[in-house]
């Protein structure tokens, strides 16, 4: 089973939490990849690039206000 | 409520924040504030930073509550949709400093990116200068982003940190109210520890209680539709995500076509208000306050936001902004209508070097 790939983005400013997701999904292609966020505009921004760029979202919030977002395609 | 929070933040809601901002900020001219500077983040930090005499020019002092009114505005929203999180432990420091360089160079343009927008939508061709620059330095930011910069990561910290900043605009609201005197001195002039302008821009100002309500509104849409000047350009190169940019674009609409009903529209590059006519200086100015907000994550609006959703790196941002304001009219690096200070060009290359040593050294630190 592959592990699955994380890019830890809690605590980050604008706009990289965006920018790194980005980066993953452009560099993964397909596959599964979890994105770690721990603030509504990241949250947004990333399921927003995600999802224009062909990948299913789904979200799980997390402890303390933090919230793992899944992609898949 | 929660389907207007849904609707704020889809994107429609930079549209609606850019249409509220575009309307607003010339009403507020009508009312008082000075020329094409309904909402200037920057020239109102430098205004609250003569009124509390940190600078002593004259004419440019007053504490604006629209900058109360946007932290205020966005710690509602962020109390009411559960995103009041008090944060801090991104390079406070760097953040300080970023914040007094994008001011020194904001004023040399004389607005900020808020600013500039609203001058192009007052006819102020000077502004197409600074908006070239707010570019050209978004630009750099960029290339620094993509090469690796940051400036680490906040952590949650105790819910007091978030009150900070909240606490501040509270009692600059009863400065502005209740505007102590310890006296006179033997010319007859106020002392402080207070001052408000009796002549110039600082002299103008909307009605109290109406720029206070205009702020807390802006604040509390651009709190949950991110609405953010500099993002809206940064966003549209880096991420090919032109959500904010069209909050940006609706604002310049809606801006024109009020300053038109209005009667404020007045095209032309000379006799604008409080502008000068440098072009050079509008772009380099502008170049550095573009790559300062940049490597700081947002305009200074956003940070303001972001300073009332808790965030104390924000906080600080913005006590970079007002105490940088004070060196820029101490030290004559700000510009007046006449054209640039004697200092401002000096102030500019100073600037930009400490952000390009910035963008080059300062990365997440592992472990």
């Amino acid at each position: 089973m592959n592990e699955i790939k994380t890019v830890d983005t809690r605590g980050l400013s604008c706009p990289q939490p965006a920018m790194l997701t980005r980066q993953a999904i452009q560099k993964l292609d397909n596959g599964t990849l979890e994105v770690l966020v721990d603030s509504g505009t990241a949250r947004e921004n990333v399921s927003r690039l995600a999802k224009n760029a062909g990948w299913a979202v789904t979200m799980e919030e997390q402890p303390e206000g933090s919230c793992r977002i899944v992609l898949k395609k | 409520m929660s389907s207007i929070s849904r609707f704020l933040t889809s994107r429609w809601g930079p549209i609606i924040t850019g249409i509220v901002v575009g309307v607003l900020a010339p009403v507020l001219v009508k009312l008082g504030n000075p020329g094409n500077m309904g909402v200037c983040v920057v020239c109102f930090n430098r205004d609250i930073a003569g009124a509390l005499g940190l600078h002593r020019a004259g004419v440019v002092q007053y504490i604006r509550p629209e900058i109360i009114g946007f932290v205020l505005g966005a710690l509602i929203a962020a109390l009411l949709f559960r995103e009041f999180k008090p944060r801090t432990g991104s390079a406070p420091l760097v953040r300080f400093l970023l914040g007094m360089f994008a001011t020194f160079g904001a004023l040399v343009f004389l607005g900020c990116p808020w600013r500039a927008y609203l001058r192009l939508a007052g006819g102020d061709w000077n502004a197409i200068f600074g908006i070239l620059g707010l570019i050209a330095g978004i630009g750099l930011g960029i290339a620094f982003l993509r090469s690796g910069y940051s400036l680490g990561r906040s952590r949650p910290a105790p819910k007091a940190v978030g009150w900070v900043m909240p606490a501040i605009m509270v009692t600059l609201l009863v400065l502005l109210i209740v505007a102590p005197q310890f006296g006179r001195d033997a010319g007859g002039n106020p002392i402080g520890p207070i001052f408000f302008s009796t002549t110039g821009p600082g002299s103008q100002h909307a009605p109290l209680l109406i720029a206070l309500v205009v702020g807390v509104f802006i604040g509390f849409l651009a709190q949950r539709s991110r609405f953010c000047t500099v993002g809206a350009v940064r966003d549209a190169i880096l991420l090919r995500d032109s959500r904010l940019l069209y909050g940006v674009l609706a604002l310049l609409v809606a801006a024109f076509v009020t300053n038109v009903i209005l009667g404020q529209f007045h095209p032309g590059f000379e006799k604008q208000p409080i502008a000068h006519t440098d072009g050079w200086w509008n772009f380099g100015g502008m170049v550095l306050a573009g790559l300062a907000f940049t490597l700081a994550g947002g305009c200074p609006g956003r940070q303001l936001f972001l300073a009332g959703e808790g965030d104390a790196d924000s906080g600080l941002f913005v006590i970079g902004m007002i105490v940088g304001a004070g060196f820029a009219h101490s030290y004559s690096t700000a510009s007046s209508a006449a054209g640039p200070g004697v200092f401002g060009p000096f102030a500019v290359i100073v600037g930009m070097i400490v952000c390009v040593v910035l963008g080059f050294t300062m990365r997440e630190s592992k472990g």
